[in-house]
Parts: structure tokens; sequence; C-alpha cells
């Protein structure tokens, strides 16, 4: 079993039995991590490298993990201690990488577009692990895992996506797997928080989140980029925890048990109540322990380890 | 300059399109490297030291005055490594061009008599074309205080501009229209709004919104647009609008245009050949600025073209570096090189009706030597021979390791198109022929 692809850059290049496939390859390896030895040597013997050129500590140590628990050996090299900082362009970095006979380069990278980059340049894998605003495939296929391990069936599934929908590679993974899979998406935030033509994508618009929330049965809240505060997105982190901010009675307004979502790191307080992100509702810490099967059954299909 | 060639020469039997003067089968007369006369069954006496008569065969191909383009970045003095003013006037003999404008975006920026010269001694002493150095608006072209346009004029700037760098403070542009008034110059805006487009990288719309990219909103372009016309209205300066992108901006040219403004504009063949979806794929060969727009965009820089709202065809030939665009889509430099494809696809428009044959080559040659008041884009007796010879039926594949250009930029590769320059004649002088030419 494999992908028919070379690289997993976004989740717009996937068709709905290709998502499928990977769910399915993340059932049996969600196993191995329950076991007491959790190893299987599905990789031995590949060389897998995160190339990570932005911060992060949740997405690398889940791939990290994910590859040693499928005994590939890991590399992890990230641009404060490399040749990057001599000016050396992305794809020379990677092209020296694969020099080295890596099978699997796992990139992170602040611009959108530097995975569909890199994968034309080389002919090691290459699995986006977030570029820009554009796609975090991973985090999407994570996602979706989680919904159907709580037995939740795609098609017809009513999921808000709130919060800065405009510069999240999560919102854009997540809208393209959802509906992929027949889900029916809407985004829920400011006007200045959303891109243009998001209608486009076939999901629905809503400013208010409390309509937004009518009847959802997935309540998925991206991180507010607290930074942005200065760039006229919003006036204050207080008014947009008052007018998007996930409270205990706005949950209420969604469907009766209906699921929270969160990708981390959390603001606790901000756009999301701490009662909620640690109530019954959330499911944040299983995407947390579902990343690393996802990545795992990814790294598997593309490695071409099943052939 | 290199002095003009003494060779008689007789183009005999080409379709001769001298735009509101001639269009038809006809022979040219050049001597002493001046066109001495334009009419059937012309006959050459030779003249000059040897008194020979060069004979060209023009039959089944097009004669036109020397394409004019009044938008090219030759990178020179600065970036060397991109153009030079030798290589790019190379690549505009090879397109048909002999006569460009190029831009003061150079390092250091082309804001003083001195730099002027230098660009002018240079292009002399490669003589594939006459270069127009374009002086800078500001010193520096930071928007802030005015450079000594008086000057600029006199070493030979034919217009000024921050091209790249536009004059955001409305005030500064007020007293730069106000100024050059004094000397009658054109002013140049690239109209953008660089608070709405900041960080900005493409178009704004479903396919900046696809691929996570900034976008930058045509209103950004529209903005400007209307504060330079209502400027030009406010001085009575001469506004000429670069490459035009949207069609508001169209819209805001044709109704200031009907108002009597002095406005000329042009556009690019890119922006009248590409959408936004080239860009699909990260593809950072279809990244300039103004963005490649959306289709509803296109269509109304046609009609603009059509309707005369838009005088001019220009190339703005950016060349940058392989390297360069081998980055990142965000940081990759916006630009293509556009001289040795610029026929070709104005050619297109023809085919599609968008333009007849004359007022496409009116506005490669007439229309732009009009707006910047150069003796250039005629076959009137008298003037500079500055010819081109295209032969319109030839198909031809876009190759750009074959540019005359330096950088190799263009999202053309590998087009098909039709209709291809066969040679190029500076002050009767030849200086492009292609290999079938030869």
């Amino acid at each position: 079993m494999s992908l028919k692809q070379k690289d997993l850059t976004g989740i717009a290049s996937l068709s709905a039995e290709e998502i499928m496939q990977i769910l399915e390859t993340a059932d049996s390896f969600k196993e191995v991590s329950g076991r007491e030895i959790k190893k299987v040597p599905a990789l031995r013997g590949k060389t897998v490298v995160n190339l990570f050129f932005e911060p992060s500590t949740r997405t690398r140590t889940s791939f990290e993990l994910a590859a040693k628990r499928l005994s590939a050996d890991v590399i992890n090299f990230s641009p404060s201690n490399s040749s990057v900082v001599k000016g050396e362009t992305l794809l020379d970095t990677a092209r020296n990488i694969e020099a080295m006979q890596a099978d699997i380069i796992v990139l992170r990278h602040s611009s959108a577009g530097a995975a569909e980059t890199l994968a034309r340049g080389v002919k090691s894998s290459v699995i986006n692990a977030g570029d820009g605003w554009h796609e975090h495939p991973t985090q999407a296929l994570l996602d979706l895992f989680t919904l159907r391990e709580k037995k939740l069936e795609f098609r017809g599934l009513r999921v808000a996506i709130v919060g800065d929908v405009a510069h999240s590679r999560v919102a854009r993974s997540n809208i393209y797997a959802l509906t992929t899979l027949g889900a029916d998406v809407r985004v829920v935030g400011p006007p200045t928080m959303m891109p243009a033509c998001i209608e486009r994508l076939g999901v629905k618009t809503f400013y208010d989140l409390d309509q937004g929330l009518q009847d959802v049965d997935v309540i998925m809240m991206l991180r507010l980029q607290l930074e942005r505060q200065g760039r006229a997105l919003f006036p204050t982190i207080r008014e947009y925890s008052r007018l998007y901010g996930l409270t205990t009675e706005r949950l209420k307004i969604a469907k009766p048990g209906a699921l929270v979502m969160h990708p981390g790191p959390i603001n606790r307080g901000v756009e999301i109540a701490p009662e909620i992100a640690d109530g019954f509702s959330s499911v944040i810490l299983d995407q947390v322990t579902n990343g690393v099967a996802v990545r795992m059954a990814v790294l598997y299909l593309l490695s071409g380890a099943g052939n | 300059m290199n002095a003009s060639s003494t060779q008689t020469l007789l183009i005999q039997g080409g379709h001769v399109i001298d735009p509101g003067r001639t269009n038809g089968i006809a022979d040219v007369l050049i001597e002493q490297g001046k066109i001495a006369a334009v009419g059937a069954n012309l006959t050459a006496q030779g003249k000059g030291k040897n008194g020979s008569v060069q004979i060209i065969d023009a039959r089944h191909k097009l004669v036109l005055p020397g394409f004019v383009d009044l938008h090219v970045h030759f990178r020179e003095p600065g970036f060397e490594y991109k153009e030079t003013i030798k290589s790019g006037t190379a690549a505009a003999a090879a397109g048909g061009f002999t006569s460009v404008c190029c831009m003061p975006n150079t390092q250091p920026v082309n804001d003083s008599q001195a730099i002027t010269e230098f660009i002018l001694e240079k292009a002399r002493i490669a003589g594939n074309a006459r270069v127009y150095p374009v002086g800078a608006i500001t010193k520096g072209s930071e928007g802030k205080e005015l450079a000594e346009i008086g000057d600029l004029r006199r070493a030979g700037c034919v217009a000024i501009s921050d091209d790249g760098q536009p004059v955001m403070n409305s005030l500064v542009m007020r007293r730069a229209m106000e100024y050059a008034l004094a000397f009658d110059l054109p002013v140049i805006d690239h109209c953008e709004d660089l608070h709405l487009s900041e960080g900005g990288c493409m178009n704004e719309g479903v396919v900046s919104t696809q691929l996570g990219l900034q976008g930058v909103p045509a209103a950004a372009e529209d903005v400007m647009v209307s504060r330079n016309l209502a400027l030009a209205e406010l001085t009575g300066a001469r506004l000429h609008l670069a490459h035009l992108s949207t069609a508001g901006s169209v819209r805001l040219v044709r109704e200031a245009k009907a108002r009597g403004i002095r406005v000329t504009a042009e556009a690019c063949p890119h922006h009248f050949t590409l959408t936004e979806e080239a860009v699909r794929g990260f593809n950072t060969l279809a990244k300039m600025n103004p963005p490649l727009r959306a289709w509803d965009d296109v269509q109304a820089i046609k009609e603009g073209l059509r309707d005369g709202t838009i005088d001019v065809i220009a190339t703005d030939h950016a060349p940058h570096a392989t390297q360069e665009k081998l980055q990142d889509f965000a940081a990759a430099p916006n630009g293509i090189v556009g001289l040795e494809t610029a026929l070709s696809l104005t050619l297109v428009l023809v085919e599609e009706g968008v333009l007849t044959l004359e007022s496409a080559v009116a506005k490669l040659t007439k229309a732009p030597a009009r707006a910047f008041s150069l003796n250039a884009g005629t076959l009137a007796s008298g003037v500079d021979a500055d010819v081109v010879i295209v032969d319109p039926q030839e198909t031809w594949e876009i190759d750009p390791s074959r540019f005359r250009s330096k950088s190799r930029n263009t999202p053309f590769a590998g087009w098909k198109v039709k209709g291809r320059v066969h040679a190029t004649l500076l002050g009767g002088r030849i200086v492009y022929e292609s290999s079938e030419a030869r």
C-alpha cells in the first residue's frame, strides 16, 4: 500500500479515497502507540529529516516520535544552527540533505509554497509540516482521524472553523479535507480575518459567532496570533475575546455533545475558555495523541515500505 | 549612438505600416541613415563612399517603424548580473525595439545628471538601440525631496518616475507635477498604494486564498490612479500611467480622458495575456508587480486597448537572475523579461480581433513616441531610419535560452507563437537579423 504521489504538500491534491486510505492506515499505527514496546520495523534503514525553518515543538516532536516508532533514523535540522543563516537557498539546503540519502524530508517553512517548491527540486519525498498560510496537511488529517474515532460521519457533518481564517494554514487544510469528504463547513470570524472569495472554497461565512455555532457538530477554534493586534485586524484582544471567544454559554448554542477542537498552542481565556479546553467536549489532547499515528501513516505510505 | 550608416538601402515589396500615414505594399528608401522616401516602385541611386545600394527583399513581410518601449529595466548601474545596457539593448533589437526608456531604479538611482550621462554613454557604446533615460521624481526615489528634474531633463531624461517605489505623499506628487510643467516633462506613476499592498505578492482573489499567499487588491492600484488623475487635473501636468492592470484603472482613465485630462496609459503583454491562474503551483515566473489579475481585468485591459483608453503597449522588461526566481514565492523578486516576446503576444490581439494590425503597430510605435515626445516611431521622410521587418506568418517556440537578454525569467517559455522579427535597422544599420534572415 502506498500513495500515488511522491510527496504530501497539501490536502488540496488528495482525493477522498486517498484521505480515507491514510486514516485507515493510521488506525493500525494507533494501536502500536498503545503497546508496551512502541515500535515496529516498517521504516528500518530509512532516514527522515525534520527540516524546520520555523520554531515548532509539538509538530516536530510528533513527526520525530512517529518516525522513531517506525524505526527510521531521524535527524532534526533547524536554520539557527545551519548554513541557512549563511545565505544558502532552501533548495540548496535540501539538495545537500538529499545528497546524504535522506528518504523523507519533513518541511516547516514560513513561506507558502515552500514544500511544493522543494518537492519539485528533490527526489526525496517531501511532507509539508506547515508552509506559511497555505497548508498543514497532517494537522487536518489528525483532526479527521479524531472525528472518525469519535464515530462521526463526515458526510453532512456540520463544522464551524472559528478565528483568523485568512492567516491559517490549519483552516485551509481542514476546509479542503472536510469539503472533499462531504462535510458542511462554515467559517466564523471578523471580516478582517476572512480571505477574499473564501466562499468559492465551498464554505459559508458568519461574522457572528452565536449564529455561526447554530446546530454545529464540531467547533474548530483557531489560535489567535496575538502579535497581529497591531496590524488593524482587530482592535484589542479583549474585544476579540468577547466577540469570538468560545465560552460555556456559547457552547450550548451548538448541538448537544458537540466536539471542540484546537490545533494548539491555545491562548486560554482568549479564543477558548479554560473550562472548555479542559472539559468533556474538548478533544484537544486526543488530537495530539492521534497526530503521532497519522504521521506514522503518512511516513509509511510515502516511504513505499508497504509495496 | 553609433554613427548612422552611410549605406543606401532599399527595402522592397513589403507591407509597410506607418500608422496614420501608410498601410500597404510599398518600398522604403534609406539614405544617410534617414528615411528618404516611402512609396511604390522606388529606385535608388548609390550615394556615399562606395556608391552601392543594398536591396532588402521584404515581400510577404511587414515593414514597420522600429518599436518604442516606454518601460524597461536595464539594471545598469548596480545590478549588471541581471542585465546591462548592452545586453538589454541587444534584447530590444531582437524584439524589434529601436527606442527604449529605461527606468531609474538602478543602484544608485538615476536621480542625477551624472547617472543619466553614464547611461547614455553606455548606450552609445552598445549601439543596439536608442536609450532614453527616465529620471527619478525624488532624490533616491525616497518620495521626499524632488530630484534635480531640470538637470535630468537637460542631461537627456525624457520623463520622470519613481517606478516601483511610487510617491506616496500626495503633496510631493503635486509639486513634482507642477515642477515638471516647466519642462513639459511627462510624469509617470506606477500606481500602487503601498499600505494596501504591503506584504502582498499576487492578486488578491480566490487563487491567493487557495494558495495562502497575501494578496494585493485591485484597489491598491485604483486608489492611486484616482489620486494621480485628480492631481493631473489640478496641475495640468502630463501624466503617464505605467502598466495598468485592473478594470477599475481602465474605467477611471477612460472617464478622465473624456473630461479632457492630459493622461496617457500603457499596458503590458503579460497583463492582457495571463491571469492570476498562472501563479498556481507557486510559479515565481508569474510573479510581477502589478500582479497578474483576474479574467475580468484582462478583458477590461483589452477593451481599454481597443477603445484607445490605453494608448501604449510597453513591456516592463524586468530581468532577474535564475537563482533569484528559484527562491520561494514570497521571497522571489517581481518581474519578467518582455522585449523578445512582446511583438508575438501583441499580434495575438490582432488575431483575436481586439486590435487592427495598424492600431497594434501604433501602440508599439507612434503612440509611445508621442506620449514622451520622442522623435521616433514613424517612417516619415527625414527621420532616423529605425525600421523593423517582421515575418507575420512565422510560427516559433519561445526558448529563453536563445534570448539576447542576460536573464531568462519568462512565463512564456515553450509557448508556440506567431509573428517574428526578421530584421531590425537602427539609423539604417542592421542591428539584428534572425537566423533565417542571415
